[in-house]
């Protein structure tokens, strides 16, 4: 046994108290969906965790209606501060279960534990810690005094962070006076149902939070039913403006936070240990499968041998497996249509001429896995510079000036993420002006805080999650249809001016 | 002895020149009784196209502008105005067929937007951004930052309050605009143009186009290049198709507004055009 061999260390599933059938979480209540039923596996070794329902047309109308219902009656009347309450009690009883929610989610999600443990779980309980605080503070969150709730949201998430993008729906929705109805990914519902049960243990009155399971088509359906009146998407840039289009026209309020290609860029100056650690953590973190990852490193040139030969050593090192085992570093690629898209784009690379290193780790045998991989001598037409992977596959270019990092990193379409790693203070701050991302890392990567606004650019999507801003995308200013203006110049003077079709037939002053 | 007039060429406005539509086409504009005034430019596809290079290669430019410097040169364009007052009247009155009491009223309130637009460009960015406490050694900034080339269809009802309620707050943060004139009025934009191009508005920040927005706002709203869409005054075309086309590149989209006081001065209308940048820097532990 090497140093690097550790005995396993597998958190035990004697925690889980799961069932084998789940329903429909609607109106208070577990429901049969009247869609075809399905598995839901566990990446790692592919063995049927549970029975999942599909929510059809009915469901979904039954779930808006309830969520409809709740808006009316109870939650657009409560005050802010029992909202507030509500969503407090939800952030402790999340803590009290941490431990099986982490559990659940390695497992269904095939995440390492210690990622579920130590990220996923602690930021969903801080989540609604934060936007609990907000519900009776809402005259303060930058819309005018008094801004109003927007109705029922429909909110679709995905798989790479179930629970966690969970959080972030249903926490600021829930204290701008929302209620909710929220589509899981089809692949990772699991935490989203135990999250129904802490629901109901929070006593949170029935239909302020409802969830429907099912694949794509369910998603669908819920974001074009007329019964919402808010769109909220995580998810893929293709998905995102399927949405955008369907919403044209309505008035659904809209916000999507969509794919990125983010670019790493490590100066000459950089501290060498902290950029290893930070591009690591920036690409292999849940397996790669992060919207805001740095797949793009782009390293300058005088370093590029002493990083890359650093990355490879340090690579080798982590630990890929099962994802339960507390020493895993690379847990499970999440599905396998997930495997074939990173096989085949990978397949691409090494076709179009980049050079490609895997670590050299032993592949279980069940499961989807995907070993972590560079790629070297990438140019920025190739299409792994410029396709979103969403897996454990780092792409490095390089730069010889600030400007050249600067236009490489902004040549593509998306712009979620961006980092930057130099000792320079001076520099950084004025390469991060230059970016065209929503959030930059300096000196870090891949951080996250519910007093933190994240979103992004461009066709990364917009509005933002996180922070106070987070706010601002579900609710409208009190009377939204008349400005703020109070300061302004205006209204008075125009507003007076008489109608149109009398203004028209006021001629006689013609030269 | 009488002096003989003489008139005008009205032309389009794009990267700081004014030319001719390059498809030659023009649109005969007549006062509200019915005279012969000038024979506008009829923007075409081409044209637009133009106007968004334009914008597009002015963005850096103007965004990269101190907050200071925009103020000034925001509230030069007010000063500029303010002096030519007289001239804006007569041309709102001989298009538009309203009072001179109202066409001065409407010139008035478009200098007086100006300047209150002029005030905000050092203060949006103390309004909107704020730092985060987040749960770590991290300093944490939140900013925002223009979205880039802005496509207008300006209010359609008034000829040049208006277009100025819908072009002024977009440049505010340094966006860079592409603003389709009011279709029936579309004179007093092109005069307007001359002042902006006397106001040390850099060439590009504002392009103005006249003729159809049911026929220009297609190809703005499809265009790659546009960040965000504002249809205030695309209410009379297929605006909801227009929607659909910017959703193809995700752009930002202001829906139409009715009513004469469309665009109506707001920080909600300078802030719609930004986005908020989140900066996170490590802080070393003492």
């Amino acid at each position: 046994m090497s140093f690097l061999e550790y005995a396993p260390a597998p958190e035990s599933k004697a925690i889980l108290n799961l069932k084998s059938e789940y329903g429909l979480f609607i109106d208070g209540e577990f429901v049969d969906g009247r869609g075809e039923a399905f598995a839901t596996i566990s990446p790692a070794d592919e063995q049927r965790i549970a029975t999942i329902s599909t929510a059809d047309a009915a469901d979904v109308d039954d779930a808006v209606a309830a969520a409809r219902r709740a808006y009316e009656n109870v939650w657009s009347r409560m005050s802010g501060r029992d909202r507030g309450k509500y969503l407090y009690r939800i952030a402790r009883l999340v803590q009290e279960r941490s431990r099986e929610l982490a559990v659940a989610e390695s497992l269904d999600n095939g995440k390492p534990i210690k990622e579920s443990r130590d990220v996923d779980v602690p930021l969903v309980a801080a989540w609604f810690f934060y936007y609990a605080g907000w519900a009776d503070k809402l005259d303060h969150a930058g819309l005018g005094p008094a801004p109003r709730s927007l109705g029922v949201a429909g909110q679709v998430i995905p798989w790479n962070f179930p629970l966690l993008m969970l959080s972030w729906k249903i926490a600021p929705a829930l204290a701008a006076g929302n209620t909710v109805v929220l589509k899981p990914a089809e692949t990772t519902s699991l935490t989203a149902l135990l999250f129904a049960e802490i629901v109901q243990q929070a006593d949170l009155p029935a239909g302020v939070v409802n969830i429907v399971t099912g694949a794509g088509e369910t998603g669908r359906t819920l974001v074009e039913h007329p019964g919402i009146d808010k769109v909220a998407f995580t998810g893929s840039t293709a998905v995102g403006r399927q949405i955008a289009r369907s919403v044209a026209g309505t008035h659904k309020k809209l916000t999507l936070e969509l794919g990125g290609k983010a670019a790493n860029i490590v100066f000459d100056d950089a501290p060498i240990d902290q950029a290893i650690e930070g591009i690591v953590n920036g690409i292999f973190f849940n397996q790669g499968h992060v919207c805001c990852a740095g797949s793009r490193l782009l390293v300058q040139e005088s370093i590029h041998d002493e990083v890359i030969e650093r990355l490879k050593s340090r690579l080798s090192t982590l630990r890929l497996g099962d994802p339960l085992d507390k020493n895993t570093d690379i847990g499970a690629i999440n599905s396998a249509e997930q495997l074939q898209r990173i096989r085949e784009l990978t397949a691409v690379g090494e076709a179009e001429g980049a050079e490609r290193w895997s670590a050299d780790c032993v592949i279980p045998e069940n499961g989807f896995w995907f070993a972590p991989t560079i790629f070297t001598n990438v140019s920025t037409s190739h299409r792994i510079a410029r396709d979103e992977i969403f897996g454990p596959v780092l792409s490095v270019l390089t730069f010889r000036t600030p400007a050249e990092a600067i236009a490489k990193a902004n040549n593509t379409p998306y712009g979620l993420s961006a980092g930057i790693w130099s000792d320079k203070g001076s520099r950084i701050l004025a390469v991060a002006d230059k970016l065209r991302a929503g959030v930059i890392w300096a000196n870090t990567f891949n951080r996250f805080d519910p007093a933190s606004p994240f979103g992004g650019y461009k066709e990364s999507g917009y509005g933002r999650e996180g922070g106070r801003h987070g706010l601002a995308a579900y609710l409208a200013p009190a009377a939204s249809s008349a400005p703020r203006a109070e300061a302004a110049p205006s209204a008075g003077r125009v507003a007076a001016k008489p109608p149109r079709s009398s203004r028209r037939s006021t001629k006689g002053t013609d030269k | 002895m009488t002096h003989l007039a003489v008139p005008k060429t009205y032309k389009l406005f794009i990267g700081g020149k004014f030319p001719r539509s390059e498809s030659g086409r023009t649109v005969e504009v007549r006062t509200a009784s019915g005279d012969f005034i000038a024979n506008a430019a009829k923007a075409s596809r081409k044209d637009a196209r133009d106007a968004v290079v334009a914008a597009r290669a002015a963005l850096s430019g103007w965004a990269g502008a101190t907050a200071y410097n925009r103020g000034q040169v925001l509230y030069r364009i007010a000063e500029l105005l303010d002096g030519r007052r007289g001239q804006f009247i007569d041309e709102i009155v001989q298009l538009e067929g309203v009072s001179a009491r109202d066409a001065a009223a409407q010139v008035d309130e478009a200098v007086d937007r100006w300047v209150w637009y002029a005030g905000w460009t050092d203060k949006f960015a103390q309004v909107a951004g704020n730092a985060n406490p987040v749960a770590g050694p991290y300093f944490n900034l939140s900013v925002p930052e223009p979205t880039g080339v802005v496509a207008v269809v300006v209010p359609q009802e008034t000829s040049l309050l208006g277009f100025v309620s819908a072009v002024a707050p977009p440049l505010v943060s340094g966006n860079t605009v592409v603003a389709v004139a009011s279709e029936r009025f579309p004179l007093p934009a092109i005069s307007l143009a001359e002042v902006l191009a006397t106001s040390d508005v850099p060439g590009g920040v504002v392009n103005v186009l006249t003729g159809s927005p049911a026929e220009l706002a297609p190809w703005l709203a499809a265009h790659a290049d546009v960040n965000a869409l504002d249809l205030v005054g695309a209410g009379d075309t297929d605006w909801v198709d227009l929607q659909i086309a910017a959703a193809e590149t995700l752009k930002r989209v202001l829906p139409p507004e009715q009513g004469d006081d469309a665009a109506a001065p707001s920080l909600d209308r300078i802030l719609a055009f930004t986005e908020t940048k989140t900066v996170w820097h490590t802080k070393s532990l003492l």
